[in-house]
């Protein structure tokens, strides 16, 4: 990407009598339209621009955009792994983009294996005993979880369980779902290996404790090794334990959560799974639970008759309810399908295996130019601190910036919270070794430069589109939209 | 076995083994306790070379009836309509669709500027201030509004009424239980609102009044009267609105709706057994600090040159944890693009032109239906595409016979509403011509 002059909105490039469309006329007879107090008075500002200037103006955009097709996309926590384009072309059949969520279960046949099929596959994989695919994304996971969790104890009468412990190193849609689903948050400290603090577990664990959600391995990339003990305590207090599956891409084949005593698992299809962000969306985060819980997982599920037909299950007097339109994101759930068909039990365990390789060969070779604060074998992501850089007045955000010279997206920075200066690097398992070698010799540039010339780094970018833009002007006086004067 | 998206070779692992130091890649996993480890196969079907798995999955496909196959009189929240073509080769361009959220504006600001025109496009049509950059989906958004009027009134009570979409309400309780809010809902008359119980009903405690436009039994509500009941109670206006409507409609915003929610699939999103779409949420100035989700707002980089951000993140849960005004991360961004290229394709005039085109079938259908013996039109409200006939028989049992005839009829009521036993829902869109729809009106005719 070069210096170029900011791009027109679509608005601006707006000439009156312009079209893109192309609608019939109507072909049928005129009646009485609708009463003129419901008609709109003025329409609606929309662009006016001819079909050539509309693709330009989107090419235009997307040459502005990185994706994981454009280069290296280390976001930690995200998994920024190839998207197939075979997943794709499937989502696209006609038999599974073009029918309609209430048109006959005898008509959708195809669509209800699917689900079905992808229920049963994701309840093996996470050794769960039912799974609902209906969440969107990982959030609403989370909050679906929780909600069953909250179903579960008043099911018994244990009516005083509103807390939801976290540790600190959670993702932030974790206290966040929490309170959505009627939850205080405890926060609780991590310990000097990076994971959960059993002492300080046992301190706030008591007969109001709902949950602890975990991520396993944990945002640091590391794996909880008491989790066993961690998981017995939690439930001698009566508590159940909560798995934030953004970290799954690590343990396929090697570790289910349902083995190491989690009580309901979420995971995030847009990431362990192949399908694509979409630039922030759509995802799916579908929800597996142990057999306690199933009688409270959202309506409907799918099943499967004696005589092999498939049908939505509505008749769930327990259940949480509804908790998304329709089925979920079916498209997404079609794309994550094929890719477990395409890869299999073997292929879903090269995946982990070689996520974790790459991770650990690159926090090997960077290990000598920036802090490691944990030095254990990391699972499929890892961090390192800025701190060393930051001495040299180069702050990890600097180093973010200087990344995008280079045509990388960075990793994730400063999170999780309780690293200084934290950038968290996850290289999936779907990068050539070449590619690592590249970015890690750009990390090592970085490091030199912030030595010797710290004013390249700080300064940075110097190749994008724009520059640095100022985010606090952008939030005191908000323009979050385009008007016309 | 050797698979097309792995790219280590046994040099690439041997060399990286020696790296760090280790024998075998089994050392690396050596921190997962045995007493948790997974020895043994995952009892998942094999996996599949790609001829094979399109044949799968085309066998999967097939089984399914789809839109282009049949004449589709099914609607009740998600539509089949035109969909430009620029629509679907812009949303497959990867640099779009393999992004990650836009933390790294430098590199993102295609998806950014995307962004921050859908929302001044929802904000056109739904005549608000603000939009954020997109929902799980319409129910979703809805339950949303109730929860920011709940937190911002500080009052319990969520008056719904019964004609917004029945999975909408359903999802607004399952929320209503997990943040404490009580929901009411306000009954029908004659296929609208009930306004004189909603007067009745309403009182100090009233966090919102929610009401869907065209409601889901396609009938237009009175937003003027319902306005003057929520505001006299200090309590929020909420609609949840088809924006495809919104092209002819008066606009919430011209009602003084607090919130305008609604879902964007019919621009230009394909119904996909009911998703991914997108959930649109815009709002007053006032309550712009309130938003759920990622919001888009312009700024200006160090040379001075116009750019854009997220921005408003103090309200998310990234920075405010348990404190944020909503739990949502990842939201429908591609969708939404989807939908910005739409209402860019089809523009001012276009919008216009298809709201008519729809108002005018499914005026012309219901009078053609209405002269079909056996079958009676339930309400003469004004309408926008959809409408209710009442069935002789069962619902499930016309839209079999339907089916054989290459129809897809309507939406079978009585399963969400027990005083519409026997009740279709016949949702006519721009796509259907007067053939199609004299087509269904003989099928009906023949039925008896
Ligand atoms: C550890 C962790 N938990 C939860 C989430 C939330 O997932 P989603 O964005 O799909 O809602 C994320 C994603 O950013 C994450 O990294």
């Amino acid at each position: 990407m070069s210096k170029e002059t900011a791009k027109q909105l679509i608005f601006e490039m707006s000439q009156p009598g312009r079209i893109s469309y192309s609608l019939p006329a109507s072909d049928v007879p005129e009646t009485e339209g609708l009463p003129a107090q419901f008609m709109r008075e003025v329409p609606a500002e929309l662009p006016e621009v001819a079909e050539l200037d509309l693709m330009r103006h989107y090419t235009e955009l997307s040459r502005r955009n990185h994706g994981i097709d454009n280069g290296f996309y280390p976001l930690g926590s995200c998994t920024m792994k190839y998207n197939p384009k075979i997943n794709e072309d499937v989502a696209r059949y006609p038999g599974f983009s073009k029918i309609h969520p209430y048109q006959a279960e005898e008509t959708a046949q195809g669509a209800l294996q699917l689900l079905f099929e992808l229920q049963q596959d994701l309840s093996e994989i996470t050794g769960m005993d039912d799974v609902t695919v209906q969440s969107a994304a990982g959030a609403q996971g989370e909050w679906t979880g929780l909600m069953m969790i909250r179903a579960y104890h008043e099911g018994r009468g244990d009516l005083m369980r509103n807390k939801v412990i976290v540790p600190d190193s959670a993702h932030g849609t974790n206290p966040a779902s929490a309170t959505v689903a009627g939850f205080e948050t405890i926060t609780i400290p991590s310990n000097e290996k990076g994971l959960v603090d059993v002492e300080a577990l046992k301190e706030v664990l008591g007969n109001d404790t709902a949950a602890l959600m975990m991520t396993n391995p944990n945002t640091l990339g590391l794996f909880e090794e008491e989790i066993k003990l961690i998981a017995d305590l939690v439930h001698e207090a009566g508590g159940l334990l909560y798995y934030d599956g953004a970290n799954a891409n690590a343990i396929l084949g090697y570790a289910r959560p349902g083995d190491m005593g989690f009580d309901v698992v979420h995971l995030n299809l847009h990431k362990t799974f192949t399908t694509p962000h979409g630039g922030g969306g759509p995802g799916a985060g579908p929800v597996g639970v142990k057999k306690d819980l199933m009688p409270y997982l959202p309506k409907p599920m799918v099943r499967q008759r004696e005589d092999g037909s498939y049908f939505f299950d509505h008749d769930m007097p327990q259940s949480i309810g509804r908790i998304k339109g329709y089925y979920g994101n079916f498209g997404i759930l079609v794309r994550a399908y094929t890719y477990i068909r395409t890869m299999g039990p073997d292929g879903l365990k090269q995946v982990s295996e070689y996520a974790v390789l790459n991770a650990n060969y690159m926090m090997h070779r960077l290990a000598p130019y920036f802090d490691v604060p944990f030095t254990q074998n990391c699972k499929h992501e890892f961090v390192l601190s800025g701190n060393r850089q930051k001495k040299q007045g180069v702050r990890t955000l600097d180093m973010a910036k200087r990344l995008l010279d280079f045509g990388y997206h960075p990793p994730t920075i400063y999170f999780p919270l309780i690293v200084d200066e934290c950038l968290m690097i996850e290289p999936t398992e779907t990068e050539s070794k070449e590619t690592l070698d590249k970015f890690i010799d750009a990390m090592i540039q970085i490091a030199r430069e912030a030595e010797e010339t710290p004013e390249i780094v700080q300064e940075a970018p110097h190749h994008t589109i724009v520059r640095r833009l100022d985010e606090v002007t952008a939030a005191r006086k908000p323009v979050l939209r385009y008007s016309k004067s | 076995m050797t698979f097309r998206y792995l790219p280590m070779t046994e040099q690439d692992r041997k060399e990286m083994l020696e790296t760090i130091g280790v024998q075998t890649t089994e050392e690396l996993f050596a921190e997962i306790p045995e007493n948790v480890r997974f020895h043994g196969e995952l009892a998942i079907p094999q996996a599949l070379p790609e001829p094979l798995l399109v044949k799968h999955m085309q066998r999967l496909s097939g089984k399914n009836a789809n839109l282009d196959q049949y004449t589709s009189f099914l609607g009740a929240g998600v539509y089949e309509h035109y969909v430009p073509s620029v629509v679907g080769h812009v949303i497959s361009r990867s640099e779009f669709y393999t992004a990650y959220t836009p933390y790294q504006p430098e590199i993102s600001q295609g998806e950014l500027q995307a962004i921050f025109e859908f929302q001044s496009m929802i904000c056109e049509l739904t005549g608000m201030d603000v939009a954020n950059s997109s929902m799980y989906d319409g129910p979703t958004a809805l339950a949303e509004a109730a929860a920011l009027a709940f937190s911002h009134t500080k009052k319990k009570k969520v008056f719904v009424s019964r004609a917004v979409h029945p999975e909408a309400r359903e999802i607004l309780l399952t929320n209503a239980k997990g943040l404490g809010y009580e929901v009411v809902e306000i009954p029908l008359q004659d296929g609208v609102t009930n306004l004189a119980r909603l007067e009745e009903m309403a009182d100090e405690d009233t966090a919102a009044v929610i009401v869907q436009y065209p409601n889901f039994l396609g009938n237009l509500e009175d937003l003027g009267q319902i306005e003057q009941i929520a505001h006299k109670h200090k309590g929020l206006l909420v609609v949840s609105s088809n924006p495809l409507s919104l092209g002819i409609l008066q606009p919430p915003g011209a009602f003084k709706a607090d919130i305008v929610v609604g879902d964007a699939q019919p621009l230009g999103i394909l119904p996909q057994f009911g998703g991914p779409h997108c959930g649109y949420f815009a709002t007053t100035k006032a309550l712009m600090r309130r938003l759920p989700g990622r919001i888009v707002g312009q700024t200006v980089d160090e040379d001075g040159k116009r750019g854009f951000v997220l921005t408003l993140q103090a309200r998310e849960q990234h920075i405010r944890r348990d404190k944020a005004t909503s739990n949502i991360c990842s939201n429908q961004a591609l969708m939404a693009l989807a939908a910005s290229v739409y209402m860019s394709a089809l523009g001012k005039q276009g919008m216009q032109d298809i709201a008519l085109l729809n108002v005018k079938k499914a005026h012309f259908a219901k009078q053609r239906l209405s002269q079909v013996s056996g079958f009676e039109i339930a309400h003469e409200q004004p309408f926008f595409n959809e409408f209710v006939i009442r069935v002789n028989g069962s619902v499930e049992e016309v839209n079999r016979k339907l089916l054989k005839q290459g129809i897809i009829g309507g939406y079978d009521l009585g399963k969400a509403y027990s005083e519409y036993q026997n009740h279709m829902l016949v949702a006519v869109t721009e796509l259907r011509t007067q053939e199609e729809i004299e087509q269904l009106a003989v099928a009906l005719e023949g039925l008896l």
